[in-house]
């Protein structure tokens, strides 16, 4: 099994104890047999494993390290898809490719933890829109895995802006939209192919605006169906959770005791991760005050946040963000467009980050995942000039060691450290300028990208045989 | 006051909003002046009577002028976004305060987007502050393909900052407009040329009845100077076969006023563009084939149009209402994607001025309208911002309600009271 390899060692007990579980046989056959039944975690494992990868040595670059070091003349060795080594004046062991990367930067490679690639691709006609199960306001149930069409287009543009690993996340019409899932920026003909091995499940919610509008107000009947309004919301959180707490405490007495098996419920199985610790939580919230009142919630329940997604006013909360430890995933800029995407200031970033909170650059977009560096570069500069002096090694950290932490990879990825994926990116100049481009993406040491190369740029099957195909994207 | 910003001499001096236009000159500046002369180096700029009365290097301000030592830093025309929908929308999902179409209603031409325009929303000051001083305003589609009327309109946020209403017309033929005009392009095209009849026959076919082939008695008469050529006819169009059906419209109609918007694959059909003298205004971010309209769709686009001498304009399309101010960024990666740093300030400075005919406008040389901008850096670098906004000659304020709002939250400290009395 190609995951295995992956599975050992460093991860989190929660990963072990998620791979553990995917060996297991199905629940029938355990019965049969008179064994406790399991449920099996994983039934769509992965099956990615890093494509070849030579020994290269990225030479005498500006070194962004993506934990907050710069080192100036640079090297970055790597080895056999890992880092191997970084410093300055590294040696090229025997058999190594020796790139120049003078004037150039290397960074880790780019994180964005909200994306809907695959899930709602290019082109964006009806028979795609497979990111939101709209059925209902409660759909833990469904896995954004399950709606991603891999030749998504938008795949290869990300990995052209220096993208190596995302989430996918379901849309954020329901309470509770689904799972995500974790990608490594990989072309490949299924979703299991790009599954970012061992990584953890996630769960998309969503407060505010969105739920009630499509279930309240949904297909213009009036009353639609609940929830109508925030209340709704987080009643129906409340109830959902309840019921999970219910859920979980009858497998877990099944785990102690025996007896008949509870019945299966998807939807509670996904509610039931997260209250065992192995489900992340993300969970879509712009206004300030409704995620304060997500935080107690999560409380009450027994799990925690690991990150809100758009946080448009999490500069008005940050101080409770940093004390309770929630990462908010955020654009530089984007504001407007609803009410309670109304109150957003280009300092949001800057400002979660002072506070000592966790702040990642998001994109929740097939243009904007292409150029989060640049979108970086834009909270940098107007939190420099709101008195708010960050370095740019310590701004990396909130596109690739902070979407890694909160998508529960970091012992993986998201940092240039020994050991660690060689997900690296070399940039042609400063990636805080608009004019700088990634010339060589790598993911796991394999070159997935290569600027002006066409036979190190994919193509996916749209593209094949129709204008533009293999074009300078 | 519990700003922190690190207020220079020169955002101090920066504050004067609606004050008269007052003289004064900037000296020391790298100035790009959007004519032959180029990129000045060390040079003055001298603003009189809202009017630039002076560019040049070893230029004096007349003595006793109030004098800004820009110390080297970028002075530039102001930014012109050829297509936007600022003031005319305060919360986009909030219909009430939504103005940029109306799916109920009746007429279509005849639709004048100045008549929802605010220059107190919020978004004409956000855009205001990053450098935009001019924009086009378009209509959005409601009912049919054809949106309506477009106006010109500076940002001050002053009562009468509409340069020009009617200034152009907004007509859908993507794949969009064919879908609002029924389902296909057959249909689209169909209306169109019912439109074009309808116009050119008012009043004569609408003596008898109120309705024509496919325009209101309002909007045929609100569509007469567009096809007549009077009026710069925007069409929104990306595939290059539809954008080949415009250009053939041109040559059927030669004394039309035609600019397309959007044109993904413009090209791809870019010699025929130019031959035909057709400008495209496009958003250079665009690089995904995000319908089967836009399957040739790339990054090169802006260049190669350049390349073909077709007249571009750069706009960012996506928010026009929100995220006008992008037209910056998109202007520095049209730089990272082969646009020449000239051409691609060109292309949100001079270029959209003549298209949109905004005389005087779009560079800086004796007897332009002053909308200046001084940058703190290279102006399409997105780490730059402006540090002065200069609209006919008066200084701007680079405050808005967002910066306001993060003025509130920088120190959340509310010990001795609520935040809500901090401003």
């Amino acid at each position: 099994m190609k995951n295995s390899i992956w599975l050992k060692g460093a991860l989190a007990g929660l990963l072990v104890s998620l791979a553990a579980c995917g060996d297991s046989g199905s629940d029938s056959e355990a019965a049969s047999n008179g064994e406790r039944v399991e449920i099996n975690l994983n039934p769509f494992p992965s099956t990615y494993a890093p494509y070849p990868s030579d020994t290269v040595l990225l030479q005498g670059a500006t070194v962004l390290d993506g934990i907050g070091g710069l080192i100036e003349n640079g090297d970055v060795l790597l080895v056999e898809g890992k880092v191997a080594e970084i410093g300055t004046g590294l040696t090229a062991p025997d058999g190594a490719t020796v790139i120049d990367a003078a004037g150039r930067w290397v960074t880790p490679g780019i994180i964005d933890n909200h994306s809907h690639l695959g899930v709602y691709p290019s082109p964006n006609v009806d028979a795609h829109g497979d990111g939101n199960e709209i059925s209902g306001a409660v759909t833990a149930e469904v896995w954004a895995e399950h709606g991603i069409w891999p030749q998504d287009p938008g795949f290869s543009r990300a990995l052209a802006g220096g993208i190596t690993s995302l989430q996918i996340l379901p849309g954020s019409a329901n309470l509770f939209g689904g799972r995500g899932v974790i990608l490594k920026n990989v072309p490949s003909r299924t979703v299991q192919g790009m599954k970012f091995p061992g990584a953890p499940y996630t769960l998309k919610m969503a407060c505010g605006e969105n739920p009630k509008r499509v279930y309240g107000y949904g297909g213009g009947r009036f009353p639609g169906g609940a929830p109508y309004s925030r209340m709704g919301n987080v009643a129906g959180y409340r109830m959902a959770w309840a019921r999970a707490v219910e859920y979980k405490r009858k497998w877990d007495k099944y785990a102690e005791d025996g007896g008949d098996p509870p019945t299966r419920d998807l939807e509670l199985d996904t509610l039931m991760g997260v209250l065992n610790g192995e489900i992340l939580v993300h969970m879509h919230c712009y206004r300030a005050d409704e995620m304060a009142q997500i935080m107690d919630l999560s409380e009450e329940f027994g799990y925690k946040v690991t990150s809100f997604h758009h946080a448009v006013e999490s500069y008005k909360i940050a101080d409770l963000l940093a004390e309770y430890g929630a990462c908010s995933a955020m654009w530089a800029d984007w504001w407007g467009f609803k009410m309670e995407a109304y109150d957003g200031v280009r300092e949001n970033i800057p400002m979660v980050h002072k506070a000592g909170a966790c702040a990642i650059v998001h994109s929740d977009d097939d243009i904007g995942i292409q150029r989060l560096n640049q979108e970086a570069a834009k909270a940098l500069a107007d939190g420099r000039r709101a008195g708010i002096d960050i370095s740019k090694a310590d701004a990396w950290q909130w596109l690739s060691a902070n979407p890694a932490k909160s998508l529960g990879v970091f012992e993986q990825t998201g940092s240039l450290e020994p050991g660690k994926d060689a997900d690296v990116v070399v940039w042609s100049a400063d990636p805080f300028s608009v004019y700088a481009k990634a010339d060589l993406v790598m993911v796991d040491g394999a070159v997935m990208y290569e600027r002006g190369n066409p036979d190190n740029i994919p193509v996916m099957d749209f593209e094949l045989g129709q204008p533009g195909e293999g074009d300078v994207k | 006051m519990i700003r922190t910003l690190s207020l220079t001499a020169v955002s101090a001096f920066a504050f004067t909003l609606g004050a008269a236009a007052q003289d004064f000159a900037i000296v020391n500046a790298k100035v790009w002046t959007g004519t032959s002369a180029g990129t000045l180096e060390s040079a003055t700029v001298i603003i009189s009577d809202g009017e630039i009365s002076g560019v040049g290097i070893n230029l004096a301000p007349p003595s006793g002028m109030e004098t800004l030592d820009a110390e080297g830093k970028w002075v530039t025309p102001g930014i012109i976004s050829a297509f936007s929908r600022v003031g005319t929308v305060e919360v986009g999902a909030e219909g009430a305060s939504n103005d940029t179409s109306a799916a109920a209603s009746p007429l279509s031409v005849a639709l004048e987007a100045s008549d929802g325009f605010n220059p107190a929303a919020t978004n004409v000051a956000v855009t205001r502050i990053e450098g935009v001083t001019r924009m086009a305003v378009a209509p959005a589609n409601g009912a049919n393909m054809f949106a309506g009327q477009g106006f010109l309109a500076d940002t001050s946020g002053k009562a009468d900052s509409v340069t020009m209403e009617r200034a152009f017309v907004y007509v859908d033929l993507s794949e969009g407009g064919a879908d609002l005009a029924g389902g296909s392009r057959p249909a689209a095209w169909a209306a169109l040329r019912g439109a074009f009849a309808d116009a050119r026959g008012y009043p004569g076919r609408f003596i008898t009845h109120n309705e024509g082939d496919t325009l209101t008695r309002n909007d045929a008469q609100a569509f007469g100077p567009a096809v007549r050529g009077q009026q710069l006819m925007m069409i929104n169009a990306s595939r290059a076969s539809d954008i080949r059906k415009v250009i053939a419209l041109k040559a059927e109609n030669p004394l039309l006023n035609l600019v397309i918007v959007d044109a993904d694959e413009a090209w791809m059909v870019a010699d025929e563009l130019a031959a035909a003298d057709i400008p495209v205004i496009i958003d250079p971010f665009d690089n995904l084939p995000t319908s089967f309209a836009t399957l040739g769709a790339t990054s090169r686009n802006a260049e190669r149009l350049l390349a073909a001498d077709v007249t571009t304009a750069f706009a960012h399309l996506g928010n026009s209402g929100h995220q006008t101010r992008l037209v910056l960024q998109s202007a520095g990666n049209a730089v990272a994607n082969g646009v020449s740093f000239d051409d691609a300030l060109a292309s949100i400075t001079t270029t959209p001025a003549d298209l949109l005919g905004l005389e005087g406008l779009g560079r800086l040389t004796p007897g332009a309208v002053a909308d200046l901008v001084m940058w703190d850096g290279d102006p399409l670098e997105v780490m730059s911002a402006p540090e002065l906004v200069v609209i006919n000659g008066q200084r701007q304020s680079l405050e808005s309600r967002q910066t306001k709002l993060r003025d509130r939250y920088l120190d959340l400290d509310e010990s001795e009271q609520p935040l809500a009395f901090k401003r």
